[in-house]
Protein backbone atom coordinates (compact mmCIF):
# COMPACT_ATOMS: atom_id res chain seq x y z
CA UNK A 1 0.00 0.00 0.00
CA UNK A 2 2.79 2.31 1.04
CA UNK A 3 4.77 1.24 -2.03
CA UNK A 4 1.82 2.06 -4.34
CA UNK A 5 1.47 5.52 -2.87
CA UNK A 6 5.15 6.16 -3.36
CA UNK A 7 5.04 5.01 -6.98
CA UNK A 8 2.02 7.17 -7.75
CA UNK A 9 3.74 10.06 -6.05
CA UNK A 10 6.87 9.74 -8.17
CA UNK A 11 5.30 9.16 -11.60
CA UNK A 12 2.48 11.71 -11.51
CA UNK A 13 4.75 14.79 -11.50
CA UNK A 14 6.69 13.39 -14.49
CA UNK A 15 3.51 13.02 -16.57
CA UNK A 16 2.41 16.44 -15.51
CA UNK A 17 5.76 17.90 -16.51
CA UNK A 18 5.60 16.52 -20.04
CA UNK A 19 1.97 17.58 -20.56
CA UNK A 20 2.19 20.99 -18.92
CA UNK A 21 5.04 22.93 -20.39
CA UNK A 22 5.77 25.71 -22.85
CA UNK A 23 6.23 24.28 -26.37
CA UNK A 24 9.50 25.70 -27.70
CA UNK A 25 12.45 27.66 -26.38
CA UNK A 26 11.76 30.37 -23.79
CA UNK A 27 13.84 32.81 -25.91
CA UNK A 28 11.46 32.52 -28.89
CA UNK A 29 8.52 33.20 -26.58
CA UNK A 30 10.12 36.39 -25.25
CA UNK A 31 10.74 37.37 -28.90
CA UNK A 32 7.10 36.52 -29.79
CA UNK A 33 5.82 38.75 -26.96
CA UNK A 34 7.99 41.63 -28.26
CA UNK A 35 6.61 41.08 -31.79
CA UNK A 36 3.01 41.00 -30.52
CA UNK A 37 3.62 44.25 -28.67
CA UNK A 38 5.08 45.92 -31.80
CA UNK A 39 2.21 44.76 -34.04
CA UNK A 40 -0.33 45.70 -31.35
CA UNK A 41 0.96 49.28 -31.21
CA UNK A 42 0.90 49.41 -35.02
CA UNK A 43 -2.75 48.19 -35.14
CA UNK A 44 -3.87 50.70 -32.52
CA UNK A 45 -2.05 53.53 -34.32
CA UNK A 46 -3.89 52.52 -37.53
CA UNK A 47 -7.28 52.58 -35.78
CA UNK A 48 -6.76 56.01 -34.22
CA UNK A 49 -5.31 57.53 -37.40
CA UNK A 50 -8.36 56.22 -39.25
CA UNK A 51 -10.62 57.93 -36.70
CA UNK A 52 -9.30 61.25 -38.07
CA UNK A 53 -9.54 60.29 -41.77
CA UNK A 54 -12.58 58.01 -41.91
CA UNK A 55 -13.80 58.78 -45.43
CA UNK A 56 -10.30 58.54 -46.90
CA UNK A 57 -9.59 55.22 -45.12
CA UNK A 58 -12.95 53.72 -46.14
CA UNK A 59 -12.59 54.77 -49.80
CA UNK A 60 -9.02 53.48 -50.13
CA UNK A 61 -9.78 50.29 -48.19
CA UNK A 62 -12.61 49.58 -50.66
CA UNK A 63 -10.02 49.68 -53.49
CA UNK A 64 -7.93 46.89 -51.87
CA UNK A 65 -8.16 43.36 -53.20
CA UNK A 66 -10.17 41.75 -50.37
CA UNK A 67 -10.21 38.40 -52.21
CA UNK A 68 -6.40 38.32 -52.21
CA UNK A 69 -6.43 39.13 -48.48
CA UNK A 70 -8.89 36.31 -47.75
CA UNK A 71 -6.94 33.85 -49.93
CA UNK A 72 -3.78 34.75 -48.03
CA UNK A 73 -5.59 34.15 -44.72
CA UNK A 74 -6.55 30.66 -45.93
CA UNK A 75 -2.93 30.00 -47.05
CA UNK A 76 -1.46 31.09 -43.69
CA UNK A 77 -4.02 29.10 -41.65
CA UNK A 78 -3.41 26.02 -43.81
CA UNK A 79 0.37 26.42 -43.43
CA UNK A 80 -0.12 26.63 -39.64
CA UNK A 81 -2.26 23.48 -39.73
CA UNK A 82 0.45 21.66 -41.72
CA UNK A 83 3.06 22.77 -39.15
CA UNK A 84 0.86 21.33 -36.36
CA UNK A 85 0.63 18.04 -38.29
CA UNK A 86 4.44 18.06 -38.72
CA UNK A 87 4.92 18.47 -34.95
CA UNK A 88 2.33 15.74 -34.23
CA UNK A 89 4.10 13.42 -36.70
CA UNK A 90 7.43 14.02 -34.95
CA UNK A 91 5.71 13.24 -31.62
CA UNK A 92 4.86 9.85 -33.14
CA UNK A 93 8.46 9.34 -34.37
CA UNK A 94 7.31 9.73 -38.01
CA UNK A 95 10.16 11.91 -39.31
CA UNK A 96 9.46 11.37 -43.01
CA UNK A 97 5.80 12.36 -42.57
CA UNK A 98 6.89 15.35 -40.48
CA UNK A 99 9.17 16.52 -43.30
CA UNK A 100 6.35 16.15 -45.86
CA UNK A 101 3.97 18.27 -43.74
CA UNK A 102 6.67 20.93 -43.41
CA UNK A 103 7.21 20.96 -47.16
CA UNK A 104 3.45 21.47 -47.61
CA UNK A 105 3.60 24.37 -45.13
CA UNK A 106 6.48 25.94 -47.08
CA UNK A 107 4.42 25.63 -50.28
CA UNK A 108 1.51 27.52 -48.61
CA UNK A 109 3.95 30.19 -47.41
CA UNK A 110 5.25 30.52 -50.97
CA UNK A 111 1.64 30.87 -52.15
CA UNK A 112 1.17 33.75 -49.69
CA UNK A 113 4.32 35.45 -51.05
CA UNK A 114 3.15 35.11 -54.67
CA UNK A 115 -0.34 36.51 -53.91
CA UNK A 116 1.19 39.41 -51.96
CA UNK A 117 3.64 40.23 -54.79
CA UNK A 118 0.74 40.38 -57.28
CA UNK A 119 -1.10 42.66 -54.85
CA UNK A 120 1.93 44.97 -54.50
CA UNK A 121 2.46 45.03 -58.29
CA UNK A 122 -1.16 46.18 -58.75
CA UNK A 123 -0.74 48.78 -55.98
CA UNK A 124 2.41 50.23 -57.54
CA UNK A 125 0.66 50.39 -60.92
CA UNK A 126 -1.87 52.70 -59.23
CA UNK A 127 1.00 54.83 -57.87
CA UNK A 128 0.33 53.74 -54.30
CA UNK A 129 3.29 54.60 -52.09
CA UNK A 130 4.11 55.30 -48.46
CA UNK A 131 3.56 59.02 -49.08
CA UNK A 132 0.41 58.83 -51.26
CA UNK A 133 -1.98 58.86 -48.26
CA UNK A 134 -2.13 58.01 -44.53
CA UNK A 135 -4.08 54.84 -45.39
CA UNK A 136 -1.46 53.74 -47.96
CA UNK A 137 1.30 54.48 -45.47
CA UNK A 138 -0.30 52.07 -42.98
CA UNK A 139 -1.35 49.52 -45.61
CA UNK A 140 2.16 49.28 -47.07
CA UNK A 141 4.17 49.49 -43.86
CA UNK A 142 1.95 47.06 -41.93
CA UNK A 143 1.72 44.48 -44.72
CA UNK A 144 5.41 44.77 -45.72
CA UNK A 145 6.45 44.44 -42.03
CA UNK A 146 4.30 41.30 -41.85
CA UNK A 147 5.56 40.09 -45.26
CA UNK A 148 9.15 40.18 -43.95
CA UNK A 149 8.05 37.99 -41.05
CA UNK A 150 6.57 35.50 -43.53
CA UNK A 151 9.89 35.41 -45.43
CA UNK A 152 11.82 34.77 -42.19
CA UNK A 153 9.20 32.18 -41.22
CA UNK A 154 9.81 30.34 -44.50
CA UNK A 155 13.57 30.30 -43.86
CA UNK A 156 12.85 28.82 -40.42
CA UNK A 157 10.41 26.25 -41.89
CA UNK A 158 13.11 25.23 -44.39
CA UNK A 159 15.57 24.67 -41.54
CA UNK A 160 12.90 22.62 -39.73
CA UNK A 161 12.29 20.62 -42.94
CA UNK A 162 16.02 19.82 -43.12
CA UNK A 163 15.99 18.79 -39.46
CA UNK A 164 12.97 16.55 -39.94
CA UNK A 165 14.53 14.91 -43.02
CA UNK A 166 17.64 14.17 -40.94
CA UNK A 167 15.39 12.62 -38.26
CA UNK A 168 16.55 15.18 -35.70
CA UNK A 169 13.20 15.60 -33.89
CA UNK A 170 11.72 12.97 -31.59
CA UNK A 171 9.70 12.89 -28.37
CA UNK A 172 11.88 14.43 -25.67
CA UNK A 173 13.94 16.29 -28.28
CA UNK A 174 11.33 18.51 -29.96
CA UNK A 175 12.69 21.90 -28.93
CA UNK A 176 14.01 22.95 -32.35
CA UNK A 177 10.79 21.94 -34.11
CA UNK A 178 8.49 23.51 -31.50
CA UNK A 179 10.49 26.73 -31.43
CA UNK A 180 10.20 27.22 -35.19
CA UNK A 181 6.53 26.21 -35.11
CA UNK A 182 5.78 28.83 -32.41
CA UNK A 183 7.34 31.55 -34.59
CA UNK A 184 5.30 30.50 -37.63
CA UNK A 185 2.05 30.47 -35.61
CA UNK A 186 2.86 34.00 -34.38
CA UNK A 187 3.10 35.18 -38.02
CA UNK A 188 -0.34 33.63 -38.61
CA UNK A 189 -1.80 35.07 -35.38
CA UNK A 190 -0.83 38.64 -36.28
CA UNK A 191 -2.39 38.30 -39.74
CA UNK A 192 -5.69 37.23 -38.10
CA UNK A 193 -6.01 40.80 -36.79
CA UNK A 194 -4.35 42.53 -39.75
CA UNK A 195 -6.74 41.07 -42.35
CA UNK A 196 -10.07 42.18 -40.80
CA UNK A 197 -8.57 45.48 -39.64
CA UNK A 198 -7.00 46.66 -42.90
CA UNK A 199 -9.13 44.83 -45.51
CA UNK A 200 -12.62 44.49 -44.00
CA UNK A 201 -13.72 46.70 -41.07
CA UNK A 202 -15.02 50.13 -42.06
CA UNK B 1 7.10 9.41 -23.34
CA UNK B 2 4.61 10.55 -25.93
CA UNK B 3 2.79 13.29 -24.06
CA UNK B 4 0.56 14.39 -26.98
CA UNK B 5 1.18 18.00 -26.03
CA UNK B 6 0.11 18.94 -29.54
CA UNK B 7 -3.24 17.10 -29.60
CA UNK B 8 -4.54 14.66 -32.19
CA UNK B 9 -4.52 15.02 -36.00
CA UNK B 10 -8.32 14.64 -35.96
CA UNK B 11 -8.79 17.61 -33.62
CA UNK B 12 -6.28 19.72 -35.60
CA UNK B 13 -8.16 18.97 -38.85
CA UNK B 14 -11.50 19.97 -37.33
CA UNK B 15 -10.04 23.18 -35.95
CA UNK B 16 -8.47 24.01 -39.34
CA UNK B 17 -11.86 23.49 -41.05
CA UNK B 18 -13.60 25.82 -38.58
CA UNK B 19 -10.85 28.42 -39.05
CA UNK B 20 -11.44 28.33 -42.82
CA UNK B 21 -15.21 28.70 -42.34
CA UNK B 22 -14.60 31.66 -40.00
CA UNK B 23 -12.35 33.25 -42.64
CA UNK B 24 -15.08 32.87 -45.26
CA UNK B 25 -17.49 34.54 -42.83
CA UNK B 26 -15.14 37.51 -42.41
CA UNK B 27 -14.66 37.69 -46.20
CA UNK B 28 -18.44 37.53 -46.72
CA UNK B 29 -19.02 40.36 -44.25
CA UNK B 30 -16.48 42.45 -46.15
CA UNK B 31 -18.14 41.64 -49.47
CA UNK B 32 -21.59 42.57 -48.11
CA UNK B 33 -20.28 45.94 -46.90
CA UNK B 34 -21.45 45.32 -43.31
CA UNK B 35 -20.65 48.24 -41.02
CA UNK B 36 -21.61 49.64 -37.61
CA UNK B 37 -21.21 48.47 -34.01
CA UNK B 38 -22.69 45.03 -34.67
CA UNK B 39 -20.37 44.33 -37.62
CA UNK B 40 -17.30 45.46 -35.67
CA UNK B 41 -18.31 43.27 -32.69
CA UNK B 42 -18.83 40.20 -34.93
CA UNK B 43 -15.56 40.70 -36.85
CA UNK B 44 -13.62 41.24 -33.61
CA UNK B 45 -15.24 38.15 -32.05
CA UNK B 46 -14.39 35.99 -35.09
CA UNK B 47 -10.80 37.27 -35.08
CA UNK B 48 -10.49 36.66 -31.33
CA UNK B 49 -11.87 33.15 -31.61
CA UNK B 50 -9.47 32.30 -34.46
CA UNK B 51 -6.57 33.76 -32.49
CA UNK B 52 -7.58 31.72 -29.43
CA UNK B 53 -7.45 28.50 -31.51
CA UNK B 54 -3.95 29.40 -32.73
CA UNK B 55 -2.80 30.32 -29.20
CA UNK B 56 -4.36 27.47 -27.23
CA UNK B 57 -4.17 24.60 -29.72
CA UNK B 58 -1.64 25.32 -32.48
CA UNK B 59 0.88 27.03 -30.17
CA UNK B 60 -0.13 24.49 -27.46
CA UNK B 61 -0.32 27.19 -24.79
CA UNK B 62 -3.34 25.32 -23.37
CA UNK B 63 -0.71 23.20 -21.63
CA UNK B 64 1.66 26.02 -20.70
CA UNK B 65 1.73 27.87 -17.36
CA UNK B 66 -1.33 30.12 -16.99
CA UNK B 67 0.65 33.35 -17.31
CA UNK B 68 1.40 32.63 -20.99
CA UNK B 69 -2.30 32.27 -21.80
CA UNK B 70 -3.13 35.42 -19.85
CA UNK B 71 -0.51 37.45 -21.71
CA UNK B 72 -1.29 36.22 -25.24
CA UNK B 73 -5.10 36.10 -24.99
CA UNK B 74 -4.95 39.36 -23.03
CA UNK B 75 -2.96 40.93 -25.89
CA UNK B 76 -5.77 40.06 -28.33
CA UNK B 77 -8.46 41.38 -25.99
CA UNK B 78 -6.67 44.68 -25.36
CA UNK B 79 -5.81 45.25 -29.04
CA UNK B 80 -9.39 44.56 -30.18
CA UNK B 81 -10.91 46.61 -27.35
CA UNK B 82 -8.82 49.66 -28.26
CA UNK B 83 -9.53 49.20 -32.00
CA UNK B 84 -13.26 48.97 -31.22
CA UNK B 85 -13.15 52.19 -29.16
CA UNK B 86 -11.40 54.02 -32.04
CA UNK B 87 -13.98 52.72 -34.55
CA UNK B 88 -17.02 53.42 -32.41
CA UNK B 89 -15.74 56.98 -31.89
CA UNK B 90 -15.82 57.38 -35.69
CA UNK B 91 -19.36 56.07 -36.21
CA UNK B 92 -22.11 58.59 -37.03
CA UNK B 93 -23.81 59.67 -33.77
Amino acid sequence: MKQETLTAGTTAPMVQESRHRLAGDIAIWIFILAELLAFGVFFIAYAFTRANHIELFDAEQAALNRNAGALNTVLLLTASYFVVRAVQAAERLASAASARWLLAAIACGAGFVVVKLFEYAAAFEHNISLSSSPFHMFYLSLTVFHFMHVILGMVILTAMWNGARAGRYRPGDMNGLETGAAYWHMVDLVWLILFPLVYVIH
Amino acid sequence: MNSHLHGTPRRATWLWATLIVATLLTWGMGASGATGRGAIAILAAISFWKGAVIILDFMALRHAPLLWRVVTLGWMIVVWAVIAIAYIKGLPQ
